[in-house]
């Protein structure tokens, strides 16, 4: 009974496919893209937390990725420089969640279009300050020379090791993203999406919730910008930038987020292979991308994992 | 003492006055019917009581403390639930998981990350007892939106029960359903009323003048008679304005 629910557990087949990644014929010379794909999965997966789950349209959602870019380039380049990337990294997540924090703290009771537009402002107002705030975030040069050494006395300065390291906690946080999925709070998060007066009637503090599961999508993001921090070796303000934001969106709809647990997973490894490898061939792909997206919106409005309509939630 | 104490409840939107002072006294263990003619303020009243919106002036006190205003998830934990007169469901989820929600919810569960929904045996247990009390057991894995709409009536009223409330208010309980299924609601009722202090709006004269030891009747947001039901039959305001028939 344990192992067939193990053998039909989609994460086994996941994970599998991803740990043999570097081996593979041709793929496996694009390590890099490999361990920004694992990055992606984890930020698109702390998104659906928002989108999925709660119905938060977080648009803004990059600039907590770059807060956790920002707060780990920051720590190893001043706090811990030439030491291991632990500290850096933990300092990432964090301040992803506290930005998460105290922007959702404001706009906690904000609904649609207004929570949406508040956190797009959000994630601008931080690009202007990156941007502009030279002697701390390099401004428009931004941090660079952030070269990886070491995590928890493992050498990762090779892009296989690093890879590995990427792989670890993609699967660590995607299981826990589907533990709390899975549990109370995130029943609590549906029944919020479903119908947020009558959670209220039941005893919800809907407000409050949403401040807490914003939170804990903001150390998620922040921890795989900080991860991003390291396979880059810089940090660049652009990384604040709305469009940063609507890549998660757009991956998250495409793969089908609100229709499945997995739908993000399957949105961005299409995001990303259009964008790293079709692009290398073609300067438009966003054009025959963006005719994609509209097809599949058009024919199933819940995206690529709509279509399997099992809702694994 | 009464359990719930309205005191110059008072609401507005605009220049529109819906809730015109209202003051009136509940008993606890009652059943109270609140009738009157669309737009007299019935829902509105129910939405002040429960803290939906804010009132513009009065207060609101049930067991003495005063709730005026409280959100709904603060009048919960008082003890004061309702239903809906359109039914408010969780239309992805079935029957049981409707339930569990709020029995999650009454068990102090509803930020644990790490307890498998579907696995806590205690939320199950209860939920299904709640069903059982509600005549839903057997529907308890069918999709909300497969069961006829007495049933998903019935299942909006097992919501509100499943925080083990006080005091009830059912708003609109017998609207839009046929005769059986109204008499399946009747029966609910009376079970319920040996537990609960219960405040109905409804519409079905023979229903209310049945059920209530109390009627409230409500005139353009005020207070038109408050009594018991041969009373209120006997008020010639009442039959003036609402009883013309």
């Amino acid at each position: 009974m344990q192992i067939k629910s193990i053998t039909r557990d989609p994460y086994l087949y996941i994970f599998l496919i991803f740990a043999l990644y570097p081996f593979y014929p041709f793929l496996g010379k694009f390590i890099s893209l490999g361990s920004e794909l694992l990055l992606f999965f984890i930020f698109t997966l702390s998104f659906n937390l928002c989108l999925g789950y709660t119905a938060l349209p977080s648009f803004g959602h990059g600039a907590l990725y770059g807060m956790g870019t920002f707060g780990a380039a920051l720590t190893f380049l001043h706090l811990t420089p030439g030491m291991g990337i632990e500290c850096a990294l933990i300092i990432g997540g964090i301040a992803g969640m506290l930005g998460a924090a105290a922007v959702g703290w404001v706009i906690r009771n904000k609904k649609g279009i207004y929570f949406a537009m508040l956190t797009v402002a959000f994630s601008q107002v931080l690009f202007g300050l990156c941007w502009r705030w030279d002697e701390v975030t390099g401004g428009e040069s931004g941090l660079t020379g952030i070269a990886r050494s070491s995590f928890l006395g493992m050498d990762i300065s090779g892009s296989i090791p690093y890879y590995y390291l990427c792989f670890g906690f993609f699967a660590a946080c995607a299981i826990i993203i589907r533990v709390i999925a899975h549990s109370s709070f995130g029943m609590t998060l549906q029944s919020i999406r479903q119908n947020p007066i009558r959670a209220t009637y039941l005893g919800y503090n809907t407000g409050f919730y949403k401040f807490l599961v914003f939170t804990l999508s903001g150390f998620f993001a922040g921890l795989a910008g900080a991860l991003y921090c390291f396979l880059a070796g810089a940090a660049f303000a652009d990384i604040f930038d709305w469009t940063k934001s609507g890549d998660v969106v757009i991956a998250t709809l495409l793969g089908g987020g609100t229709a499945s647990f997995y739908g993000p997973i399957v949105g961005s490894l299409i995001f990303l292979i259009c964008k790293e490898l079709i692009s290398a061939f073609w300067e438009h792909w966003l054009l025959a991308y963006g005719l994609f997206f509209v097809l599949i919106i058009l024919i199933c409005p819940r995206g690529l994992m709509g279509l399997c309509d099992r809702k694994e939630q | 003492m009464a359990i719930l104490s309205v005191s110059n409840l008072k609401k507005s939107f605009g220049s529109n006055l819906v809730t015109n002072d209202i003051c009136v006294d509940f008993q606890e263990g009652e059943l109270v019917s609140i009738i009157g003619a669309n737009g007299a303020g019935k829902t509105t009243f129910f939405n002040l009581l429960t803290g939906m919106i804010k009132p513009n002036g009065g207060t609101v006190m049930y067991k003495g403390a005063d709730i005026t205003g409280k959100p709904p998830y603060e009048t919960l934990k008082h003890g004061l639930s309702r239903s809906f007169q359109v039914v408010s469901l969780f239309e992805e989820m079935n029957v049981l998981e409707n339930i569990s929600i709020g029995v999650q919810s009454a068990l102090g569960l509803r930020a644990n990350l790490f307890k498998n929904f579907k696995k806590n045996d205690e939320i199950r247990v209860r939920s299904e007892e709640i069903l059982s009390q509600i005549g839903l057991f057997d529907k308890k894995d069918f999709p909300v939106g497969a069961i006829s709409h007495g049933d998903r009536k019935i299942l909006d009223i097992g919501m509100a029960l499943s925080n083990r409330p006080e005091t009830l208010l059912l708003d609109e309980p017998m609207s839009g359903l046929a005769k059986g299924e109204r008499s399946r609601i009747t029966d609910l009722i009376e079970k319920l009323r040996k537990t609960t202090t219960l405040i109905i709006v409804e519409h079905d004269m023979d229903v209310v003048f049945k059920i209530s030891e109390k009627i409230l009747v409500l005139h353009q947001g005020a207070v038109l008679a408050f009594g018991d039901p041969e009373a209120v039959k006997r008020n010639k305001k009442v039959q003036a304005v609402y009883l013309k028939s």
